[in-house]
């Protein structure tokens, strides 16, 4: 963020100062000074888990409440969003081998009649960054889309993405249809997407609407964590 | 928006007025409709256009505006479709007892409703253009989408895109020479089709104190 970030060389910063300079290089889009950050901390015997969340997610939190109050607006979110990509892509084969916690499974996609894709991604790659399995089926799928997926996949959670007041309606379609073959009850479900809110959530008889992917993150936790105390108690 | 700088004195108007309170991407079209129709009785006041990439600030600026007005006009009409806001600013007119345009956004009723929604599958994968839009290109979708910073988000954005389709309100030969360029800067095949004002005029008309003189 500051001008004379091009003479800080990354591998002399002590590790407290070396997350804080990732996140001002998240901030700002820098997906190579993200990558090279990663491979020092994972030099320095850092577990791929702990740079994952406090260098990476914590990052791009950060980018995500300065997005919610206007300071920055998509472009700036999508340079984030692509550096912290480059990160992942260091740390993911690395994170199954050495065992990060898993916290469940989530199949996610954009609604039919709608090609809007930048949230429902960042929303995937913050879930994937929390340690969910993500599958994501892009945009415009139809219900059949969803179905198979499920069935396929047998997935914790179903996330459905919708940018237009025209196809957010379709939410409530794959909802009913899950209702008519008995098995809505066997996912969460979550909503999102700038034109939706809450009592449009409850209306179509989703989980949980989600203003963003932080609370996107947070809700499935929540909703994954209950979901087991149900089981364990029946 | 220049369009919005001949809003009338809005003090001396008479009660018998109609006040549009439009978005600025409409302005140039409303004036014209109305000098089409004759429509004297509709005076127009504007939000900033930029208002339609924060969807969420639209029903509170409307409600402003609304309230800064009302006590001088008999009656408000908001030239607003619902354009992103998933049905808050419908909500937010019916609570202020005005009402608005119906549908999902300009561009379906610049095509109009019923003919836009006959294209939705056939253009899924369409970016839509409109007069306003064509003119304002560059400030209204290239800048505020950074590609003027960073050409590399090019596909981050119209990856999933094909053509680029211009909603043309005019018949003008630069615009669509404008317009096809703006495809060319997005890598996206261009086609053009005149709407014309689409179900503006038809909205507007039913603001007429007496029957239209015609229909623009
Ligand atoms: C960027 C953008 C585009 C890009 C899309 C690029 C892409 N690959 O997605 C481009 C320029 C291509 C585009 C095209 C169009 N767009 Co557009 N677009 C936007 C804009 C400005 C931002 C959307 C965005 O990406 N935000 C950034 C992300 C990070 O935020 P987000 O999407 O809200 O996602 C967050 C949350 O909502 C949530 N979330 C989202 N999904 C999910 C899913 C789950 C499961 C969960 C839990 C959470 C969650 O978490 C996300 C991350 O924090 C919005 C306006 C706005 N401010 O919302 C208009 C907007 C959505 N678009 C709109 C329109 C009309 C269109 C077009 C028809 C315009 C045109 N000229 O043709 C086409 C659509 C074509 C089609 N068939 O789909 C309108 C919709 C109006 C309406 N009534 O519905 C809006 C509101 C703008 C407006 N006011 O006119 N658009």
């Amino acid at each position: 963020m500051s001008e004379d970030d091009d003479d800080i060389i990354l591998s002399e910063l002590p590790d407290d100062e070396l997350v804080l300079q990732m996140h001002d290089d998240l901030y700002d889009g820098l997906r190579e000074e993200i990558e090279e950050g990663v491979n020092i901390f994972l030099e320095r015997g850092w577990e791929p888990y702990k740079i994952l969340t406090v260098a990476l997610v914590e990052g791009m939190r950060i980018v995500g409440i300065d997005f919610r109050d206007g300071i920055l607006f998509v472009p700036e979110v999508l340079l984030a969003a692509n550096a912290m990509k480059g990160g992942m892509a260091i740390l993911k084969p690395l994170l199954a081998e050495t065992g990060a916690p898993r916290m469940g499974k989530m199949v996610i996609g954009t609604v039919k009649g709608d090609i809007h894709d930048i949230g429902k991604n960042l929303v995937s790659m913050m879930m994937e960054g929390a340690g969910f399995d993500v599958i994501d089926l892009g945009i415009n799928n139809p219900v059949e889309n969803y179905m198979e997926a499920l069935e396929s996949e047998q997935p914790d959670i179903l996330g459905m993405s919708a940018l237009l007041t025209t196809t957010m309606p379709y939410m409530k379609v794959v909802i009913d249809t899950l209702v008519a073959k008995g098995v809505r009850d066997d996912y969460v479900i979550l909503v999102g997407g700038a034109p939706l809110n809450e009592e449009f959530s409850k209306s179509i008889g989703a989980d949980a609407y989600c203003r963003d992917a932080a609370v996107a993150v947070e809700t499935a936790k929540k909703l994954m964590e209950r979901k087991h105390n149900v089981l364990a108690a029946g | 928006m220049d369009a919005c700088d001949s809003i009338a004195d809005l003090g001396q108007l008479k009660q018998s007025k109609v006040l549009l309170i439009a978005c600025g991407a409409l302005a140039k079209e409303i004036l014209a409709i109305k000098e089409i129709g004759g429509w004297d009785h509709l005076e127009l006041t504007c939000l900033p256009a930029q208002l339609h990439l924060y969807p969420e600030k639209i029903p509170a600026e409307v409600e402003k505006a609304v309230k800064l007005h009302r006590g001088r006009f008999e009656r408000i009409f908001v030239v607003y479709a619902d354009c992103g806001t998933g049905g808050l600013l419908q909500q937010k007119c019916d609570e202020l007892g005005v009402e608005m345009v119906e549908g999902p956004h300009c561009y379906a009723f610049f095509d109009g409703l019923e003919e836009f929604e006959r294209n939705s599958e056939s253009e899924l994968r369409a970016f839509y253009l409109t007069d306003f839009l064509v003119r304002q290109f560059d400030s209204f979708v290239w800048q505020p989408l950074g590609l003027d910073r960073h050409p590399e988000l090019r596909d981050a954005y119209f990856g999933n895109y094909e053509k680029l389709v211009y909603l043309a309100q005019t018949e003008d030969k630069s615009l669509d020479n404008k317009a096809r360029l703006c495809a060319t800067r997005l890598s996206l095949d261009y086609a053009r089709r005149f709407t014309g004002y689409g179900d503006l005029p038809k909205f507007l008309s039913r603001l007429a104190p007496h029957p239209a003189r015609g229909s623009p």
